[in-house]
């Protein structure tokens, strides 16, 4: 991925460069794209995007297909069932993991504390 | 000189909607000369312009100025430019926006507002803006949080207000901003000509730099602040717009389309304007968007530099302003031989400190004093 479009003149925000620890994500976890932060295809990329104030990340394929599916509706434990389908592969979890957590202390992504399972 | 197959598309287009602002404040970056360029474009101009850049590939729109919420078609523009498709952006003084037109933006599907504050205090923020918003803005970032958007606050420092930085964090605090971007004054334009009273000392941003500092592990999430140095304190220049031509492109208020907002000061170049040509023949073709791209245009130090690459030479005005020579190496650069212009300069704004106001007055924006001020060339000396 890489990160592009400088600043406005006079007015450098970059919403993803303070780090915080992400809470836990748990199986019933609902990611979402966080407030502010917009996914979409960009035709002139050739990929998807997360546009932000003043800026954009260009995602690769494999962050584009897990972050479509942060809409607040899918668990994590869905995103990945859902992914080793469409990889036709198994053991996507630890990566999809790693991603979500990243993507949370950039302020990519939330979930809201998820409720005890039933 | 790349050919028109290698070169990336804008990723920024800055409508510039207005000269035309309620505020006169002493750092403004609008040209000094303002009031000549005052036939605005009108709305289907404007609705054109930003379908051509979608089309292009751009995909972050700011809408500036002056103050864009004199525009009355603000709304439509917002709400064509969203339903483009691109992550809207209005950078405000926040002078005209009240719950209406906040919920008509909200509707029109405005992403992110910027307000710009000039100080923590009443007295100081009249002053440099030479108007009484002050309480204004307070009710504007009360409106901005109601309406859930980020709160994103931008604060000009220098010298009249970097003492005051403890107070100026401290009310973004209590505001509620989510990120304060503390922007040292540029000196182009309006801040140019009153460098000499805004320049801080070096003592002046140490000291802001260290309370911002402390500010940033006592506020921690909860509020993001950026400190922006200004460059006359480097001695590498900035990569100016993130190269000449590269990321933006600044469509101005009578439709002069730009590389950055103030390259209309380069002479002998001519930019083109919206109302003759397209957005892709300016981007790809026009000479003004092409002068300076890449390196092929460097003179010495530059050409032979092995940070050309990183700085791109640093900023064409700047180099145009301080030199004389728009080709010339941004004297930033400790490798200019002109870069004691920078370092006087910055000399000589500590030695005024103790000079009183009167003997230079500041200048406030305003159109009388530029329809004066177009008379004279821009360049100081």
């Amino acid at each position: 991925m890489c990160e592009s479009g400088a600043p406005l003149p006079g007015a450098p925000i970059h919403m993803h460069t303070q780090h915080s620890d992400p809470p836990s994500l748990t199986d019933d976890a609902r990611p979402r794209i966080a407030r502010g932060f917009r996914l979409q295809w960009e035709a002139a990329q050739d990929s998807h995007v997360l546009l932000y104030p003043e800026g954009m990340v260009k995602l690769n394929p494999s962050a584009s297909e897990i972050l479509q599916r942060c809409d607040g509706a899918h668990t994590f434990t869905q995103i990945v069932a859902e992914l080793e389908q469409r990889f036709d592969a198994t053991a996507l979890r630890a990566d999809i993991a790693a991603f979500l957590n990243m993507a949370h202390t950039r302020h990519w992504v939330d979930w809201p504390s998820a409720p005890s399972a039933p | 000189m790349s050919t028109a197959a290698k070169l990336a598309p804008p990723l920024w287009l800055l409508a510039e909607l207005t000269y035309r602002c309620p505020l006169h404040c002493v750092f403004c970056y609008n040209p000094v000369d303002f009031a000549q360029h005052s036939d605005e474009l009108p709305t289907e101009d404007w609705i054109r312009v930003l379908r051509e850049g979608r089309a292009l590939g751009a995909v972050q729109c700011g809408f500036s100025g002056g103050e864009p919420m004199l525009r009355d078609d603000l709304e439509v523009l917002v709400a064509e430019a969203r339903q483009l498709g691109y992550y809207t952006n209005l950078l405000t003084s926040g002078v005209g926006l009240d719950e209406k037109r906040i919920a008509a933006l909200k509707r029109a599907g405005l992403d992110h507002i910027q307000l710009s504050f000039q100080d923590s205090t009443r007295e100081v923020n009249d002053f440099l803006s030479h108007t009484r918003t002050f309480e204004l803005k307070q009710r504007v970032a009360e409106l901005i949080k109601a309406h859930d958007y980020p709160m994103v606050m931008n604060v000009v420092v220098h010298r009249m207000n970097i003492d005051h930085v403890d107070r100026i964090i401290g009310m973004a605090d209590a505001l509620g901003a989510e990120y304060l971007e503390l922007a040292n004054t540029q000196y182009y334009s309006w801040a140019y000509l009153n460098r000499q009273q805004l320049l801080p000392t070096r003592e002046q941003l140490v000291r802001a730099e260290a309370i911002t500092n402390e500010w940033r592990s006592k506020a921690g999430q909860r509020m993001r602040i950026f400190f922006v140095v200004p460059d006359y304190f480097e001695e590498r220049p900035k990569r100016c717009m993130n190269g000449w031509g590269a990321v933006f492109l600044t469509v101005t208020p009578d439709g002069t389309a730009l590389p950055c907002h103030t390259a209309r000061m380069l002479p002998g170049l001519n930019f083109p304007n919206v109302r003759e040509s397209g957005l892709g023949e300016i981007w790809y073709e026009s000479e003004g968007f092409n002068r300076f791209r890449g390196t092929g245009w460097m003179q010495e130090p530059c050409v032979s530099c092995p940070e050309k690459e990183i700085d791109l030479g640093g900023c064409r005005c700047q180099a145009y302003m301080l030199t004389g020579d728009a080709n010339a190496t941004d004297p930033v650069c400790a490798k200019s031989a002109l870069h004691h212009r920078v370092t006087d300069a910055v000399a000589e704004a500590a030695a005024g400190v103790t000079v009183p106001a009167t003997s230079h007055p500041l200048i406030f924006r305003g159109p009388q004093e530029s329809i004066r001020l177009s008379l004279k060339p821009p360049m100081a000396d």
